[in-house]
């Protein structure tokens, strides 16, 4: 038995490895797996306890929990990847609704021949963006599907927050005279997904807009202003999100088109695709519906943020039976802003 | 955005507002026909009509090219990829028609489901069918260049515009020598379905349909030019002002219109010089006519079987042709009864006056074509224009009833 060293593993190939069906298979090799990638870059102490599940402690105040599946393809593109919107996107989730964001769980569903480099680029992407956040990950799982049966990776989080008693973000709280407030330029996360996949080139490429809006939410909530609902303009954009938040309190709502922020080549892509910028997916933007009275104080302490910078005032909540968004055009006309129809941009988060 | 938002500025829509104003002549009302999906989109989008003196009436024309595809058509492309086992692709737009059996492009896909997409993935030599939507037609043919295997069928529809990227697909293909690419032509012609508005008998015998002049095709015409058009405004003493699609172009247009019908004329005038000529995109009339001809008869939604209205590959070309190759035949299936598509693509019915509008037809749940386009007239009046027959007091339909996701 000379030349055994003792308990010794290869370790994973990660320049040259791909996914196969062991990895997910529970045995010696996932174990590796989980050592070599997913600890090695997620690593905590509630993670480090490696049971099936997480023992964490609780502050006071409500529990909050949001789960986001994540099936975007390309998996990387301008200005993030699956790996850090997997994370981002939760977070707000949970933030949206007044929360502080506290822990993360991460589920994988990996297919057979994904690159293990592009699963550690992956892996190490939300690793990033957790500590960024300081939200750690601290349970997760991973399953293997054959080769043709997924697309790469496709990756669920769950967040847990606790939202203090006496806050209350609901979408039910829009009032008539409200003001419609949203955080920055719309459109770019879903145009940067579009262009990449139809391979629109631009001189200045159009980047996702993918960020944890937890810090942003804090410091709209430590001004004080009276902010009755909150909600991040994903899939359907800022007009599904907004005809949601019209239905859920039955009030109509009046945009301005000349005051909703879109970058230059946002503006341009969505042009060239006949697409609206109204409905394409933000993954970094948040919608604030706020009493009159305060509409400037909160404006002020967004501008004051840097994820914030652009916000701007774009409307304002008012009766209607029929519970209608609609917009006063640019060109001096009125239109409605429905609902979402169809499928717009499949797999865009 | 340079060259768009200067055709979009409000301050110049307030100066054409007002000169149309001083225009209409208060004893009498305008009536005009936009024939085209694109005008009647930018015109429900900007709200146009909000601009206009209530004496000037807008008529949604049939100019959508999903719109007038008749149930049977789509019905030809599912069989392709159901029985055939083809790989059909389509523009978005006709994924959503409602077709025979409660079926559409995307349910047929749905049904066809992992059988063809799993095997297709995994290299099978026997692949099944699959409907793909596209937005560029050469993604069909890069499609069947990869993939010798599977049979590719472009589903190609639209009006002259979209007539010579096709017919340069097909030489393409031809030049490739590619065996597994074909075309399933429904390309239509604008001129056949003026006429055949111009005929109607709710315009030429009845009067019902009050019609005083056309608001003529944009992209259509930078290829057929503005002569097609002098036929119509000799013959049938109808004004034609070509203009393009952006809004402050539409209300040039109506403009002209009112002008022309205040002197008593009936003339072909260009409001889009910037792209459109009167002899048009020689170049491109000359690759559609070698590879397409007239076929005898096409069956029109709303406008019925009409002579020399559509084309159809050459002989020459016929290895492109999926009709030829896959010996699919077109079958007449009659509307949805309480469908009011063919009216309203005649200008004879809006699309509020229609029963299930907003009801039982929605842009989710949609039962006739003209709700399913963006530049159909019921899409367009659902999408952005309800508040004005809400605000009458009429309830046109109420809120979807869609989950909340977060």
């Amino acid at each position: 038995m000379n030349g055994v060293r003792k308990g010794y593993v290869r370790p994973l190939d990660l320049r040259h490895g791909a996914v196969d069906m062991t990895h997910g298979s529970g045995g010696r090799a996932m174990a590796q797996l989980i050592e070599e990638l997913f600890a090695k870059y997620l690593g905590n102490d509630f993670l480090g306890q490696r049971n099936d599940g997480a023992v964490m402690p609780m502050p006071p105040g409500r529990l909050v929990i949001s789960t986001d599946g994540h099936v975007v393809s390309p998996l990387f593109f301008p200005g993030g990847d699956i790996g850090c919107l997997s994370i981002n996107g939760t977070i707000n989730d949970v933030a949206v609704l007044g929360a502080t964001p506290l822990y993360l769980a991460a589920g994988f569903i990996l297919e057979e021949g994904l690159p293990l480099a592009d699963l550690a680029r992956i892996v190490e992407s939300m690793a990033c963006a957790a500590r960024a956040a300081g939200v750690p990950v601290v349970t997760g799982d991973t399953k293997v599907v054959q080769k043709g049966a997924g697309d790469g990776v496709y990756i669920t989080t769950t967040g847990v927050g606790v939202v203090a008693d006496g806050e209350d973000f609901s979408g039910d709280r829009a009032r008539p005279g409200d003001q419609i407030i949203v955080s920055g330029s719309i459109g770019e996360h879903g145009m940067a997904i579009m262009a990449q996949r139809e391979g629109l080139g631009f001189a200045a490429p159009i980047v996702s807009d993918t960020a944890a809006l937890h810090g942003l939410i804090a410091a709209m909530r430590a001004s004080g202003a009276a902010i009755r609902t909150l909600r991040d303009p994903t899939r359907g954009g800022v007009a599904t999100t907004l005809n949601e938040i019209a239905r859920q309190s039955g009030v109509g709502m009046m945009l301005q088109e000349g005051a909703l922020p879109v970058q230059a080549e946002v503006a341009a892509a969505c042009e060239f695709l006949g697409l609206d910028p109204l409905y394409v997916a933000n993954e970094g933007k948040l919608l604030a519906i706020v009493a009159p009275e305060d509409a400037h104080a909160l404006l002020a302490a967004m501008r004051a943020h840097p994820l914030g910078q652009r916000a701007a005032l774009i409307g304002s909540v008012h009766v209607d039976a029929h519970h209608f968004v609609q917009m006063t055009t640019g060109f001096g006309g009125r239109r409605i802003v429905d609902w979402l129809t169809g499928e717009q941009l499949p797999r865009i988060c | 955005m340079r060259f768009i938002d200067e055709f979009r500025d409000g301050e110049l829509a307030r100066g054409l507002a007002a000169a149309i104003r001083k225009a209409v002549r208060a004893d009498r009302d305008y009536a005009f026909m936009e024939f085209c999906g694109g005008h009647t989109h930018a015109i429900a989008r900007y709200g146009v009509t909000d601009l206009l003196p209530p004496s000037v009436h807008l008529i949604h024309g049939p100019g959508c090219p999903v719109c007038v595809l008749p149930i049977g058509r789509i019905d030809m492309a599912i069989r392709l990829a159901v029985d055939a086992g083809v790989t059909l692709c389509s523009y978005g737009d006709p994924m959503r028609v409602p077709a025979s059996d409660g079926l559409s492009l995307i349910k047929a896909n749905a049904k066809l489901g992992r059988g063809g997409r799993a095997a297709a993935a995994a290299g099978s030599a026997t692949v099944g069918g699959e409907i793909r939507m596209l937005y560029s037609p050469a993604d069909a043919l890069a499609l069947a260049q990869q993939h010798p295997e599977r049979q590719v069928v472009f589903f190609a529809i639209g009006f002259e515009t979209t007539t010579p990227p096709t017919a340069l697909l097909i030489k393409q293909a031809q030049a490739l020598g590619l065996r597994n690419f074909s075309v399933l032509c429904c390309h239509v012609l604008t001129p056949s379905a003026i006429a055949s508005i111009l005929e109607s008998p709710e315009v030429r015998r009845w009067g019902t349909l009050p019609l005083d002049g056309f608001i003529g095709p944009a992209h259509v015409s930078t290829i057929i030019g503005t002569r097609p058009y002098e036929f119509f405004a000799e013959e049938y003493r109808k004004p034609v002002v070509i203009a393009g699609f952006e809004p402050l172009d539409v209300m040039q247009a109506i403009l002209m219109l009112i002008k022309q019908v205040n002197g008593g004329q009936a003339l072909v005038e260009n409001e889009f010089s910037r792209a459109v000529s009167r002899d048009g995109n020689r170049k491109a009339q000359q690759l559609v006519s070698e590879v397409f001809e007239l076929r005898r008869s096409f069956a029109w939604r709303g406008l019925g079987e009409l002579p020399y209205s559509a084309l159809r590959i050459r002989q020459e070309f016929a290895d492109f042709d999926a009709e030829r190759r896959f010996a699919v035949g077109y079958q007449a299936v009659a509307d949805h009864p309480a469908c009011e598509c063919g009216a309203v693509l005649r200008g004879v019915k809006r699309p509020q006056d229609c029963r299930i509008f907003g009801s039982v037809c929605t842009p989710e749940n949609p039962v006739g074509s003209c709700m399913v386009s963006s530049e159909g007239a019921c899409a367009a009046h659902y999408s952005f224009g309800r508040y004005v027959a809400a605000s009458d007091g009429r309830v046109t339909c109420a809120a979807p009833d869609l989950a909340v996701t977060p």
